[in-house]
Parts: structure tokens; sequence; C-alpha cells
């Protein structure tokens, strides 16, 4: 009788926090992203599909485009230097490499709006790197290297690289060498080892990166905000200015379920492909 | 030979990049212009005045009371909920245990718009309980996911042992289970402080005028101008969590080297 009481008063927390924290609120944005907003910011219960067309407009056409092409930029690049990066230390001795990669995430432990203001001082026209070109005389005018697109992909890449470091790395460390050595024993050579054996082994690591890094920078809008000049909108500047300045929250809504659809999608793929929910993030 | 060399200045080129705006933050902590361009000359003076700066420390001590109140309700209810998971079966658990993976997967800004939304559907105020609330509902799976980890890998005879030696839940739990879980715990500890710490966007969206955090005040002050305080409270976060972390990770290394040696 005691067990019982105990298996219950156990259990209750976490359907309570799963039901109030996580199903709530995303049941009320659908509810809500079938409505239609007044223009003093309220909302009319109105039952209309008005803002899931709004959406097809060419002008959030284009938001959706160039966050998924941001995105997908900011997605190929991490993995072009996680992906050598990962290989490399993989091939350290077991000690060196708890202390690299504790020093991968080292820095990533202090905000990172900080390390985006750090990011600032480095791009900016009046900046260090524009500072020390101009001094060195390798540059005659300053670079735009920040509000502009690529300020918004430094800025990204460095947030989100942690993301595609750790499960790569955790995949690329359990290939069994003795694979490796077969393979060459076999006669492959290096690229043939690389492509054959070692790629195929990280697809659920590469996988599990690409979502973890892909998602999080659509809706990074500090980022575009901070380093892009707010020229670019993202998918994430677009729902903040539904909510906060242009008050129309069931378009903001509608917009985060189709973002939500999107990624469920993604998530899917991952499964497909074998990947497991415990896996991601890398942790 | 030649291939290894070109190997490290690789991994030497992804962790300049990787420290590079740190270092930056750093060197200009102790420069006495107030412009960030050009290092002028060696001060402390930030650090000084940082001391008087009440709305940045306010912002600061925020953040702290925000992280550790959310990391320890979340650590207590993640630890129970994972084992809840792991030990019994209910009605509706498989739902359950979707819903959970929802927080880790979505774009946070759509966890910080539909806590927003319910919050203003249930009338509350948004300040420090809205925030620290938002914080415990992205970090609880965190802990869950870290501790069910180890609880998936416990031996399940030990509930039997325990239960025949007429042990009941409660105390199964506490001096069987629990114990072992340490690792778990302290690692999705550690997550959700830093998740919690790290947090913009959701932030963003639940904070109220009167709970300004570190990184919400440092985002309006980019915008109106920021002064070098800024950096100077940066530091001293970043000596803190660094230390933190080399000891941590120090531990860590001389517990590997127990185990070769064995």
């Amino acid at each position: 009788m005691k067990d019982k009481l105990f298996k219950k008063i156990i259990t209750i927390p976490v359907i309570v926090y799963a039901l109030v924290l996580i199903l709530l609120p995303l049941i009320y944005i659908f509810i809500l992203s079938f409505l239609k907003s007044d223009s003093y910011g309220g909302v009319i219960n109105v039952f209309n599909l008005g803002n899931y067309l709004k959406i097809f407009d060419m002008v959030y056409i284009k938001v959706f485009v160039q966050s998924f092409l941001i995105a997908l930029v900011t997605t190929l690049i991490c993995i072009l230097i996680a992906y050598p990066f990962c290989l490399f230390i993989s091939q350290k001795k077991k000690k060196t490499q708890t202390l690299l990669m504790a020093l991968v995430i080292l820095p990533f432990l202090t905000n990172s709006l900080i390390r985006t203001y750090g990011w600032i001082v480095l791009l900016r026209k009046e900046g260090v790197i524009n500072t020390i070109l101009l001094n060195l005389n390798i540059i005659d005018n300053p670079l735009s290297l920040m509000y502009n697109n690529l300020g918004i992909i430094i800025g990204m890449v460095y947030t989100l690289l942690p993301f595609m470091i750790l499960p790569l790395y955790s995949s690329i460390s359990k290939i069994d060498n003795r694979l490796i050595e077969a393979s060459k024993d076999l006669g492959a050579g290096s690229m043939a080892t690389f492509f054959k054996v070692i790629v195929p082994s990280t697809v659920t690591g590469l996988f599990n990166g690409s979502l973890m890094v892909f998602i999080p920078c659509i809706g990074y809008f500090f980022i575009a905000d901070l380093l892009g000049g707010g020229k670019l909108m993202l998918l994430g500047n677009l729902i903040k200015n539904q909510f906060l300045t242009a008050r129309n929250w069931p378009f903001g809504a509608a917009i985060s379920i189709t973002l939500l659809i999107i990624t469920f999608v993604l998530v899917k793929l991952y499964k497909k492909t074998g990947g497991k929910m415990d896996d991601l993030g890398g942790f | 030979m030649k291939k290894r060399i070109l190997k490290n200045i690789f991994i030497i080129l992804v962790y300049a990049f990787l420290y590079l705006p740190i270092i930056i933050l750093v060197v200009f902590s102790f420069n006495t212009s107030k412009m960030n361009i050009t290092f002028e000359g060696f001060t402390l003076k930030w650090y000084q005045t940082l001391f008087s700066n009440r709305s940045l420390l306010e912002a600061f001590f925020n953040t702290i009371i925000v992280a550790v109140t959310s990391t320890f309700i979340s650590t207590v209810i993640g630890t129970i909920s994972a084992y809840a998971l792991n030990r019994y079966n209910f009605k509706g658990k498989g739902f359950i245990m979707k819903l959970l993976y929802i927080p880790i997967v979505i774009p946070e800004i759509v966890l910080g718009i539909s806590l927003l939304s319910v919050y203003t559907l249930l009338k509350l105020d948004l300040g420090m309980m809205t925030l620290i609330l938002s914080h415990i509902a992205f970090s609880i799976p965190f802990v869950i996911i870290s501790v069910k980890t180890i609880l998936d890998d416990l031996n399940p005879n030990l509930y039997d042992a325990s239960k025949d030696l007429g042990a009941g839940g409660l105390e199964t739990f506490r001096h069987i289970i629990l114990p072992s879980l340490i690792p778990g715990i302290t690692s999705g500890a550690m997550l959700a402080f830093t998740l919690s710490l790290d947090d913009v966007v959701i932030s963003y969206f639940t904070a109220g005028p009167s709970s300004n955090t570190l990184p919400l005040k440092i985002y309006s002050m980019i915008k109106t101008g920021i002064t070098p305080e800024v950096n100077a409270l940066s530091t001293i976060i970043l000596v803190v969590t660094f230390t933190i972390i080399l000891l941590f990770t120090l531990k860590q290394m001389r517990s590997l080297k127990k185990e070769v040696v064995r």
C-alpha cells in the first residue's frame, strides 16, 4: 500500500510538468494561430485560416527562404570545421582528448550574448580586425565584416559549433580502430577508408549535429539583430516582432506552428536514419 | 610528419576561433579607453566603477538567483521523474516521454512565445516568478535524460534484492538507487545551470521589467551604448567558470589515470 502511494507521489511531478509547461503552451498557440487579431494587439475569437494563408505572401516566403539558407550555410560550415577537427582530436592520446574537448566546451559556459558582443568588438568598421589590417597597410578601406550576412553567419557558426562538435566527436571516437586497420590491410587508401569506413559510421552523429545547429539557427534573432544590423529578417526576428512590436499574436503563432512542423519532420528523418532521441545534443 | 603538423595547425586555428572574442573582451576590460577599439593603456578602473553600477549588478544577481533556483528545482523534479519513468508504468507514459523531448528539439523562440502566451492567458504578471518557471520548463528534460542514462545501465536485480530484503519503494530509492545516481544528477544540474546562465531567447519573452537578467541587460546596452564595465564583469564570470571547469576536468583526468593503472 505504501509502495502504491510512493509510486503516485513520484509519478505526478513529471505528468504535471509535461502537461502544464509543455503541452498546454503548445496547444494554446495552436489554437491562437487560427484566431484573428484586432488592431489593438488583442485577439478576436473567430476561427479562420488567414494567418496560414498570409505566410504565402512573397514577403514572408522570402523570410522563410533567407532563414533556411542562412541555417543551411551555417550547418555546412560547422560540418566542414567540426569533421576534420574531431577526426584529428580522436587520433590523440585519451588524456589529451579529454582536455581538448573540455577546452571546446569552456567558452560556451559564458553567456552567448557576451561572446556575440566580443565579435562586435572584433568585426565592426572601427573594430580590432579592421584596425590591424589598416595599420599593416593590407587594406585601404575598412572591410564590412558585420551588419551583413557574413556577420550573421560568423556569429551563428561560432555560437552553434560545439553542438556539431559534441555529437560528431562521440560518434567518431566510437569507431573501432580495428575497422580502419582492416580497411588499410585490405589495400584501401586513406581516401577510400575515409569515405567507405569512417563517414558511414558517423552518419547519425552528423545528422544529430546538423539538427542541433540548423534548428536553433532559425530562431536566434539576437545574432541577426546584433551582427546583421537588423537588415536581414530571420524567422526568429519575424516571430519576435509579431509578439512584441506588431502585436499580431495569431500570425506569430501560425509562423511558430509552421516552424514546429518543420522541426518535427526533421526529427522524424533523424530517427529514420537510426538516431536516438537521447543522443540529441551530444550529452 | 608534415601531415601531423598540418593537423595540429588546423586544431590550433579552431581553438583560436573559439577563444578570440573571449580574449578580446578580457584584454579590453583593462583598457583605459572607453571605446574598445585600440589598447591605450592598462587600468583597473572599470573593475572599480563596476561595483557602483547598480543596474548591471542587479541584473547579474537576478541571473544568479534565477539560475540557482531553477537548477535546484529542475534537478529535484528531474531526478524523481527519471526514476519514476524508469521504474514504473502508468497510463500515457509513452506520450509523456515524447513530450519531454519537445523542449530539447524545438527552437527556443517557439517555447518562449508559447510560455509567454500561457502566462498572459493565466493573467500572470511577468517577473522573476515567470522567468524561473520558464527556466525550469526548459531544464527538466536535460536533467531527466542525464539521470535516465545512468538508471538504464543499473542492474535491474538491485530492485528485487532490495525488495526481498524488505525495503519499500522509498527506502529502495533513497538507500540503493540515489547514491549511484550522483554522477548523473551532477552533470544534469551543471547542464541546467549553464543553460540557465546562457539563455537569451526564452528570458527575452518571459522576463518582466523588474527582472532584467544580465544577458537582457547587455542586449539593451549593446544597442544604447556599452561600457567596459561589461567587459570587467564578463572577465570575472569567465575566471570563475574557467576555474570550476578546470578543477572538474583535472579531477576527471586523474580518475581516468587511476582506471588505466588498475
